[in-house]
């Protein structure tokens, strides 16, 4: 089986700041990481290289700092791989994006069938969970998307069985390879790099391609010209009209600021006591 | 909470101008979910906000309805109209009985090609995202996700849709240039639900979807309930208390659902606090959690992060208990109490018992 696992460096946007006056992003300073979802996809990926044997490759496509994610990636005990970068892919939006990783797929392919393909939920910094469904469109694959549990792949019928989050729901489905799947997040624990993976993956040569060597020819599909939509403007939240009505006593006891606030709210907002239904104990 | 600030790119190098191909390309669809013979409150939302679109660029409002049978879909056509659609698309098919990916996006994505809408909208959810990912993308247009308001730019027409933007407290209003259908899909519990209005009618257009089960390759072999119905409840409580990292510990909880069963409320969470194993993650309100718009929102110990924001601030009433007199939240809280929670929590739940003793004394 070859299992590729669609990666993407992102910054750890815990630590992300906004700056107070100008409105940008302070990203200096800020670490990046590994995608947490891609996580959670490549952990899945190396359960079914244990279970049924498999080759792993990482792809990313990111600037050539994101050698750094996909070392991790090795780490962690995949086999290849691979770093798509040129600066003709930046300011991609979601199907320039496809456009790219599928492109690069389909060169990999040439190399060794992919029978899976694996992508996180989303991302934490684009968030859009729509870069999966993409590359399945365009690799004419077989899309399962939010999975929460793989049943098993039957490799005799060449099947894959899985279970997908569904609204008040979960579907059993069975396809056929080759598939893609973006997983949900908490359905596995990412394993430990051993020691030697960890030495492997200080090593290995990486692939690197540019937009020549990933077989893309038409520069208006990709980057900031191959996406149709556009950040027309960015802006902070506003408060709303009026910012909220502080409640003090005199007493400054719970009690008292408490009941101060029922009596004002209950008088203002008469609807809110119908709306309590008190629990039996 | 729309007060422009500076553009990060702006999109005024690039132009607005129409290829000429999609000038036919008329009218508002809202994609109707249904699971299990109920349509998803999402999209009656998205209906409201769909009429208003529709108004303002003076074009018709259309459903679409993709199911295994006739009578179910009529069912669905008439919702759609009750709730503000003019037409309503069938497309009817034993292969469309469940959501699968490949028909589902096959048929819509026929129905585009031949009726040219200039806006198509679907609700952020697992069915949703997953459709309009692959419609989207066959149909090479833009689609902007998980957006939390939705309007139109009176200069050009186009579809001007919010979201909020990565990491820092920032949305960013994103436009779909020279493509259309523009599409989009918006997050439940965002908008506000349009009232039903049961005189209302439409006209339905039936489509022949070109479908055949063995050219299908993904077979659902099950539909497995989710066994606790109450999860999903924190959608549509009426009251929710909600704690965040200000109370500390995992304990601390116990005073919120303490609160929560005084007053008949859900509890819900900040990211942090699902994060560190307080509560569980179908608790966690906000953007990468659930939208809430309850009558009461009770914020003990949250900061009110613009991520937390998105989620709650669609709320009639919101309490706000913070020691941090600056803490963001109470920008737009409507009741602020500047103390710890810890003391104040347990005093509001032995108040909440006394006003209910008082009342029931009263009958
Ligand atoms: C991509 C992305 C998605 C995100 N999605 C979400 C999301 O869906 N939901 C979400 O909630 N967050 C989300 N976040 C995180 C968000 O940015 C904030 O970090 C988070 O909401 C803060 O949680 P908090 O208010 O519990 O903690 P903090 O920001 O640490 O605030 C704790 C507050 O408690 C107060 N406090 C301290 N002591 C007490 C006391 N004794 N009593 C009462 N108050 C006290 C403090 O003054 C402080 O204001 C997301 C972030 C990113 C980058
Ligand atoms: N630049 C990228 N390189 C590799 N994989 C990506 C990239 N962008 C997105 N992905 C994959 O697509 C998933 C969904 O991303 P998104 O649609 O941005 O939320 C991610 O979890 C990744 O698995």
């Amino acid at each position: 089986m070859h299992i590729l696992v669609c990666i993407k460096q992102v910054p750890d946007s815990a630590q992300i700041r906004v700056h107070p006056v100008t409105n940008t992003i302070m990203r200096q300073g800020v670490p990046a990481i590994v995608n947490p979802y891609d996580l959670v996809a490549l952990e899945e990926a190396l359960r079914l290289k244990d279970q049924y044997g498999a080759r792993v490759t990482v792809l990313t496509m990111g600037p050539p700092q994101a050698e750094a994610a996909l070392r991790k990636a090795l780490s962690f005990g995949a086999d290849e791989a691979i770093l798509l970068t040129d600066r003709a892919f930046a300011g991609a939006d979601t199907l320039a994006t496809s456009y790219a990783l599928a492109s690069a797929i389909r060169k990999i392919q040439e190399d060794m069938p992919i029978d899976l393909v694996f992508a996180g939920k989303q991302t934490i910094d684009g968030d859009t969970a729509q870069v999966g469904p993409g590359l399945a469109t365009r690799l004419e694959m077989q899309l399962l998307t939010y999975v929460s549990r793989i049943d098993g792949v039957d490799p005799d019928t060449n099947e894959i069985t899985v279970q997908r989050r569904a609204e008040g729901g979960v579907q059993r489905l069975r396809t056929r390879l080759p598939a893609v799947l973006t997983v949900l997040e908490g359905i596995n624990d990412m394993r430990f790099a051993t020691m030697a993976d960890m030495f492997r993956a200080a090593r290995y040569p990486l692939v690197v391609w540019d937009r020549e060597a990933a077989g893309i020819d038409d520069v208006g599909k990709i980057g900031l010209k191959g996406s149709p939509t556009v950040v027309s403007r960015v802006f902070a939240p506003t408060a709303r009209a009026q910012k909220a009505e502080i409640i003090t006593t005199q007493s400054e006891q719970p009690d008292d600021i408490v009941a101060t606030l029922l009596a004002k709210m209950f008088t203002k907002h008469p609807q809110l006591r119908a709306a309590i239904r008190p629990r039996l104990a | 909470m729309t007060q422009p600030a500076t553009p990060s790119r702006p999109a005024g190098r690039r132009k607005f101008e129409l290829d000429p191909r999609f000038e036919s390309y008329k009218g508002v669809w809202v994609f109707l979910e249904h699971n299990e013979g109920v349509v998803h409150p999402v999209s009656f939302e998205l209906l409201g906000e769909g009429r208003k679109l529709a108004d303002q660029l003076g074009v018709e409002l259309a459903g679409v309805v993709l199911a295994g049978d006739g009578t179910a879909a009529r069912a669905f056509a008439d919702e759609a109209f009750f709730h503000g659609a003019d037409l309503c698309f069938t497309a009817i098919h034993p292969v469309l009985a469940h959501y699968r990916n490949q028909p589902h996006a096959r048929t819509l994505t026929a129905l585009v090609n031949a009726h040219q809408p200039e806006i198509l909208l679907l609700g952020a959810t697992t069915m949703g995202r997953d459709l309009a990912g692959s419609v989207a993308t066959t149909l090479q247009t833009g689609l902007t996700a998980d957006c939390t308001g939705l309007a139109i730019d009176p200069e050009n027409r186009s579809l001007a849709a919010t979201r909020p933007t990565f990491g820092g407290s920032l949305l960013c209003t994103i436009v779909t240039l020279n493509y259309r259908p523009q599409m989009a899909t918006v997050r439940p519990r965002v908008l506000s639900l349009p009232t039903r209005d049961t005189s209302r009618r439409g006209r339905v257009v039936a489509v022949e979807p070109d479908l055949a089960e063995d050219e299908i390759v993904t077979k659902l072999l099950e539909f497995i309930p989710d066994a606790r119905r109450d999860e999903a409840s924190l959608a549509f409580a009426d009251i929710i208390v909600a704690g965040g990292r200000g109370l500390k510990r995992a304990d601390n909880f116990r005073l919120l659902w303490d609160l929560a069963d005084a007053l008949g409320a859900e509890v819900g969470a900040t990211r942090p606090v699902v994060q560190a194993g307080w509560v569980t993650a179908d608790r966690q309100i906000g953007q990468s959690g659930k939208t809430v718009r309850p009558k009461l929102y009770i914020a003990a110990g949250i900061s009110g992060a613009v991520q937390h924001r998105v989620g709650m601030e669609g709320a009639d009433v919101i309490i706000a208990i913070n020691p941090d007199p600056d803490a963001p939240i109470f920008d737009f809280a409507t009741y602020g109490i500047v103390a710890n929670a810890m003391q104040i929590l347990p005093a509001m739940t032995a108040a909440i018992h006394q006003h209910m003793a008082a009342l029931k004394k009263a009958v």
